[in-house]
């Protein structure tokens, strides 16, 4: 514990912007894969255990294209549109046997596909680790902002995926689809005896929950190592983002997200070797203050 | 009368012929069974995978020649899981259901002291190829007397790397100082020996800040701030794989290595090498598996032969394994046996040629039944191929004083 350097930092201008926008960029990848997560859950019930995998597939497929044409953006948006369709194909082929069945059962089917992704990526790829290396436009100094480093890719990153996961806080908030979902989420069977087809319904859940993972594994393929199993890691955390926020709100997820990663950033200083403890504490603070979590009864 | 002289020099040199070349007379022998474990999936993967590859090149020229003492080698793979508990469970099938007459360890430490009681309980012949875990041959009350080490050891790599860095530090005035590593046993272990031998040759240094990132950690931001934070001078990592590639990758748009000069121990591999797209020049790094250390013809026509037929660079895994095989098929070149007990009594004190040899050669130490005398030593980064320029080779004289020193200090002599 190093509570006088965490003092000296939070006192500091410099080291109050380095730290705070480290734990923003930290916090807003895991927002992406989280909100997948408790998206998934929130409608489907569905606690998707292959989650991680979608983001470890995003980001190969982001690797892949961005070797082949040199375009991030097309690599960040294959990734998403890649994770889309497999999350279709995922939902259809395995998951949608499962709705309702012992929670063991679910486990068991995505366990398997995380084995055999994990798998598949050593055949594909190979079990070397690789990196995407930074795209040329983002090969520039970072910035100094009151005395403090932001390195200007984060800054992108850090806005789009504020903009994604507005973007779909207003499409459920706002749009007629967005109504549907958050309806099907409150009474699946009302909302298919109006005769909407829920199956397509589910399938599109798990389309917009595979890209938000696809699009996270791809926006951060050039500064994170790529390697086979590189999704569990993520998807312990996810899980705790989801648990803090509430299973199934995605405003609690992006809350409970940037929360975790100004933990992170500013438990390294206070608290150096007990910085993932931390995390669970806030976790365990919640389950037993709040076992919903903060937003856990705002059912998307 | 004169077919039968006829067929009495045709039997005649038949036999002769047989009799010239062995890798003939040994493919008919009864092959020598030689159990592996190591890890062969999961993150970990590569590892196996490097370790396997150049014990098929060893074994495919052994045989060529002659196997092992006429016989030729037959290897058995199992897969560990990187499980300690697996790793001792998979030892001892390979001994007990699939017939191997010996063992070659590729696991990590964790899984290499689970095997070494397995080699103690069973008394089977083993060399350990991966584990650079000091204490399991160092330590009297781990060593097995049939148990041998191909690998290099943390405890060589400290004092090297740490008699590097003070000359470096001396020169350019480094004395606030900042480590990076893995919050495991390796990690902590490794780093504390690094400051101790830094210390032993230049006592000012300071150290003014630690962190201690998970192993296998996605994101490392957080860590690469605090280090700009606390502005040292120099830092020493022991960071390695994917998890070093992102730290580098991540360091690399806060200009982390422009800020203050970087020593990493395991950068100097090319499976990191060739992953970081933008490698930074001049960052300070131990040679794990370059084909320029040492700088000999041999090893770069051991290193390039790999490249060719897997298509890529040896990892560090690779030389370690492919001296353990030389040891095997020297020792049974010098007991002309393969009987396990002439095997082990014969790799004591053992040396034999070797292209990762600083020398040319390395030696299996009697004492402690552990290599030494491989090339050890540091350079610098290059953004290019070949990637580490000016290595310094290590002083093994240097590393045998400090080394006999840690082993009183600890009470292992």
């Amino acid at each position: 514990m190093d509570l006088d350097a965490l003092l000296d930092c939070v006192t500091s201008s410099s080291c109050l912007v380095t730290q705070t926008t480290s734990g923003l960029i930290v916090g807003m990848l895991l927002f992406m894969v989280a909100a997948g997560l408790t998206l998934i859950f929130g409608v489907l019930k569905i606690v998707n255990f292959a989650h991680g995998t979608f983001y470890m597939l995003g980001a190969y497929i982001a690797y892949s294209t961005f070797a082949f044409t040199g375009s991030y953006i097309l690599g960040v948006l294959a990734g998403g549109l890649g994770m889309a369709i497999f999350g279709v194909i995922f939902e259809r082929v395995l998951i949608s046997r499962v709705y309702g069945a012992n929670v063991l059962m679910q486990l068991l089917i995505c366990y398997a596909v995380v084995l055999i992704c994990d798998d598949l990526v050593k055949i594909i790829w190979g079990p070397d680790f690789y990196a995407m290396g930074m795209p040329p436009e983002f090969q520039v100094p970072p910035l100094f902002i009151a005395g403090g480093v932001v390195p200007p890719f984060y800054i992108m990153l850090i806005v789009v995926a504020l903009v994604i996961g507005g973007g779909l806080g207003l499409s459920l908030g706002l749009t007629k689809i967005g109504k549907i979902i958050r309806a099907a989420a409150h009474n699946p069977n009302m909302v298919s005896a109006l005769g909407i087809n829920t199956t397509l319904l589910y399938s599109l859940v798990f389309a917009v929950g595979g890209m938000l993972a696809g699009l996270a594994g791809g926006l951060a393929a050039p500064v994170r190592s790529l390697t086979p199993g590189m999704g569990f890691s993520i998807l312990i955390e996810s899980f705790i983002v989801t648990v803090i926020g509430g299973m199934g709100s995605i405003g609690g997820a992006l809350i409970a997200a940037v929360v975790l990663g100004l933990i992170r950033s500013f438990g390294t200083i206070g608290f150096p070797l007990f910085t993932e403890g931390l995390m669970y504490i806030a976790m365990i603070i919640i389950l037993v203050t709040k076992p919903s979590g903060l937003f856990g009864k705002e059912i998307v | 009368m004169n077919q039968d002289k006829t067929t009495r020099r045709a039997v005649l040199t038949g036999a002769a012929a047989v009799l010239a070349t062995p890798h003939i007379a040994g493919a008919q022998a009864k092959a020598v069974r030689i159990g592996m474990q190591a890890t062969f999936s999961g993150p970990l993967a590569q590892s196996g995978i490097t370790h396997r590859n150049a014990i098929e090149m060893e074994v495919e020229r052994i045989n060529a020649t002659g196997g092992m003492a006429g016989r030729p080698i037959e290897m058995v793979y199992r897969d560990s899981k990187s499980q300690p508990q697996e790793a001792a469970r998979v030892a001892r099938e390979l001994i007990n259901s699939d017939g191997c007459e010996m063992l070659f360890d590729a696991e990590s430490s964790a899984g290499s002291f689970a095997v070494q009681e397995v080699v103690r309980d069973l008394g089977v012949l083993c060399i350990h190829s991966s584990s650079e875990t000091s204490s399991l041959t160092a330590d009297p009350k781990y060593r097995v007397a049939t148990a041998f080490r191909s690998g290099r050891q943390g405890i060589h790599d400290a004092i090297v790397g740490g008699a590097y860095a003070a000359k470096v530090a001396e020169a350019r005035k480094l004395t606030k100082w900042a480590t990076c590593s893995p919050d495991y046993a390796y990690g902590r272990d490794t780093t504390a020996q690094y400051l101790e031998y830094l210390k032993h040759f230049k006592p000012d240094i300071e150290v003014i800040s630690q962190a201690w990132p998970k192993l296998g950690q996605p994101d490392f931001t957080e860590v690469i701030t605090k280090l700009i934070q606390a502005k040292p001078q120099a830092m020493y990592t022991a960071l390695y794989g994917g998890d070093l590639t992102a730290f580098i990758n991540q360091g690399n748009i806060y200009a982390l290595f422009s800020a203050m000069q970087v020593f990493s121990v395991n950068l100097a591999d090319y499976t990191a090498l060739t992953a970081i797209k933008n490698l930074p020049p001049g960052i300070a790094t131990g040679n794990r598996y370059v084909v320029t250390c040492p700088d000999t013809a041999a090893n770069r026509e051991w290193g390039e032969a790999y490249r060719k037929r897997y298509n890529e660079y040896p990892t560090n895994w690779s030389w370690e394994s492919s001296t353990g095989m030389r040891f095997y098929e020297g020792a049974a070149k010098k007991a002309g046996s393969t009987d396990p007990k002439k095997l082990a009594e014969a790799l004591r004190g053992l040396k034999i040629d070797c292209p990762f040899g600083v020398d040319g050669t390395v030696t299996m130490r009697a004492e402690d039944q552990t290599v030494v005398g491989y090339a050890i030593g540091w350079g610098t980064t290059l953004t290019k191929p070949p990637y580490v320029a000016d290595v310094k080779p290590a002083d093994w004289g240097t590393i045998f004083e400090l080394e006999t020193e840690w082993k009183k200090r600890n009470g292992f002599i």
